[in-house]
């Protein structure tokens, strides 16, 4: 098992001829995910490397694909109004991989594409992939392997450097989850945490957080009372100083809430196993499910 | 991006805020003729995008234009928080009768814009937050209505029991939730927001920050940046798009990303170094921001070793390999360098550095303990 996409997961993509968009829609073809359409308003009807239909819309993209999930590589400006469409469309799993959408938009799109039931991962995320069976965004394929862990991230290539540690020491994953970097983002580390507990193949899970904001100490205190399953966990940022945003543009302490120490201490406190490096999630991973 | 108060001001007046009147000068003359042209007695405040400015001495009231001339001349020397003041803003002196704080941030639990009020103004708003939170009233504000007039009288009457005030800063608050969401604002304040003697509501300071992402479709915004505010290190870096945060260590990082940018620098203290930076120069391959970014890190003497780290998903290692090839190629290293890179065409890159007489490591703490000793002298080098 895995959560979100699996093999049956059929997915389009919104902005799948701009330059992003397609070299990563070819990049899941070739992991395996399915496919099946992709919107560029304009280009409807013609085909992505000769077999995938373009569609103007996504509600026509849906009609005609039943496609169950999206992922959108839109240019900043488009990203809310693309998010928006792919809801009412009645898409139930939109990824956003855009990076540098206005928080204001987000605080629009946030409550329509949850009252339209659906669930968004992103924006400025690097998506989701369940390892030897689909994958939706940009996570290297070749980094992953199946197996028991389950993993949440807030960012993009510190995951890739985890992921690939774990991977060298022979822990698959599940699903590995990038929440993405953003103050306002649709899915956050409960929902992943709680995907996970309920996943009879997850055995473990790693939560990989950073500065800014209380999303990490709210999962602390759910991983102690909901979940049974081991939690390891690393926090990004210890050396920030206050007040800068650190690339991602939820990565920034405000006056003195959201450190790295607060974090890390929510973690301990809630039985939350830390690593210090990014290669000790390996270790507390094996003590974990040994 | 921060902006001035001043440039805040005139944003507010725009959006109808009463706001006493104000100017801006460069020099201690130009303040000593503003505050001759106003009459009285004038306070004279630093323009820089830092807080604590009045415990820093930034902001000092004048009785005479001479005076004015005399303070203006003190504060525009001074550095706040390592950021030079290069304007003051002179405006005539306010009776206050009582001083309030009102604000709008984006809250990111409710994932809406709130408004947060307070009758203890003129005070940073985090400490009465902390000590006297009962003293703070908050609203979240539905985007798809906006602030209505009897949210904003609860707010308003939260600060004031008078209605005679209470209905004049209730319409301040629908002003200032207009102007956060014109100008793309991620926070819009007032603090204070004051009664005269006479019962006028005004707005004595305002703070704005606009949204980074908004910047490039908002160009009256974009307008609105003082690069002669900022450190220049992190103006050059901003326009060869990289994200640089100049941090005061030894130990000079170049990373893709900014999850691993953090987890680098944490590494190096981690191992008994200080990272002299935070550097993320983004997924695109391009050879020219690695040229950038070395020109950057090396203009800083404290940069004893250079580090990148690389992990190569969309970012292909052998065009960041080619890039410090050429960059050091142009402008030779006086410091040591130390190279991990693994991921995307990580064969090809090592390839590119053997041919260059340069060596590349592929394991991230091997490569962090090694820059640390190199800039720290402790312990054996690798």
């Amino acid at each position: 098992m895995s959560i979100f996409i699996d093999k049956k997961t059929r997915l389009i993509v919104q902005g799948i001829t701009g330059r992003d968009g397609s070299f990563h829609a070819k990049q899941m073809m070739e992991y395996g995910t399915q496919l099946v359409g992709g919107v560029t308003p304009g280009k409807g009807g013609q085909k992505f490397e000769g077999t995938v239909p373009i569609f103007n819309t996504v509600a026509e993209a849906v009609k005609a694909t039943g496609a169950d999930a999206t992922v959108i590589y839109v240019p900043p400006p488009f990203a809310a109004d693309a998010m928006m469409e792919a809801a009412d469309a009645g898409i139930p799993f939109i990824v956003c991989i855009t990076e540098g959408v206005p928080v204001l938009d987000m605080t629009r799109v946030y409550p329509f594409v949850t009252e339209k039931g659906s669930r968004l991962l992103g924006p400025n995320c690097p998506g989701l992939i369940s390892p030897g069976k689909s994958k939706i965004g940009i996570i290297p394929g070749r980094i992953c392997t199946p197996g028991p862990i389950g993993l949440v991230s807030r960012s993009g290539t510190l995951t890739y450097e985890v992921v690939y540690q774990m991977t060298r020491a022979s822990l698959g994953q599940t699903t590995c989850v990038g929440i993405g970097g953003d103050p306002i983002n649709g899915t956050n580390f409960i929902d992943c945490l709680a995907a996970f507990e309920k996943d009879p193949d997850t055995k473990a899970v790693v939560m990989i957080g950073e500065i800014g904001g209380t999303d990490e100490q709210e999962a602390a205190r759910f991983v102690s009372e909901k979940m049974t399953k081991p939690v390891v966990g690393f926090i990004a940022g210890q050396t920030a100083p206050p007040g800068r945003r650190m690339g991602h543009a939820g990565a920034i302490i405000s006056g003195s809430t959201g450190t790295a120490a607060e974090k890390m201490q929510a973690f301990e406190d809630n039985g939350i196993a830390v690593a210090k490096r990014p290669i000790d999630v390996v270790d507390l991973l094996k003590q974990a499910t040994r | 991006m921060n902006i001035h108060e001043y440039q805040a001001k005139e944003i507010f007046r725009k959006n109808g805020i009463p706001i006493p009147p104000g100017e801006v000068a460069t020099t201690a003359e130009e303040a000593e003729a503003i505050a001759r042209k106003f009459g009285g007695t004038v306070v004279v405040k630093a323009q820089v995008h830092a807080g604590g400015r009045g415990k820093a001495g930034g902001v000092k009231l004048a009785k005479t234009p001479e005076e004015a001339k005399s303070v203006a001349r003190d504060i525009l020397k001074l550095k706040i928080k390592d950021l030079p003041v290069t304007k003051v803003l002179v405006t005539p002196a306010a009776d206050i009768a009582t001083e309030a704080y009102v604000g709008i941030i984006i809250d990111r639990a409710s994932k809406r814009a709130v408004f947060m009020v307070s009758p203890a103004g003129g005070i940073d708003i985090e400490e009465v937050a902390a000590k006297t939170p009962e003293k703070i009233l908050r609203l979240a504000v539905d985007p798809r209505y906006g602030l209505q007039a009897y949210e904003a009288m609860q707010l308003a009457f939260f600060l004031y029991p008078d209605v005679k005030q209470a209905r004049p800063a209730a319409k301040i608050l629908q002003q200032l939730y207009k102007a956060f969401t014109r100008s793309g604002a991620s926070l819009a304040e007032i603090n204070p927001l004051v009664t005269t003697p006479s019962g006028d509501v005004l707005a004595l300071d305002a703070k704005m920050v606009v949204d980074d992402n908004e910047i490039d479709r908002r160009p009256d915004m974009a307008a609105l940046r003082d690069e002669s505010s900022e450190d220049p290190s992190e103006v050059e870096a901003r326009n060869a798009n990289l994200t640089f945060i100049k941090l005061d260590g030894n130990v000079g990082c170049v990373v893709n990303g900014a999850g691993l940018a953090m987890a680098t620098m944490d590494l190096v203290k981690y191992y008994g170094g200080d990272p002299a930076n935070f550097l993320d120069i983004g997924g695109s391959s391009n050879p020219e921001k690695v040229v950038s970014a070395l020109r950057i890190i090396t203009s800083d003497p404290n940069v004893k070793a250079i580090l990148f780290n690389i992990f190569g998903g969309i970012t292909r290692t052998d065009d960041v390999a080619n890039g410090i090839v050429t960059a050091t190629r142009q402008n030779p290293l006086k410091v040591p360098l130390v190279i991990r890179l693994t991921g995307t065409n990580e064969e090809l890159a090592l390839e590119i550095l053997k041919k260059a007489g340069m060596s590349a490591m592929t394991d991230m703490d091997e490569a962090v303990k090694k820059a640390v000793q190199l800039a720290t002298g402790k312990g054996k080098a690798a």
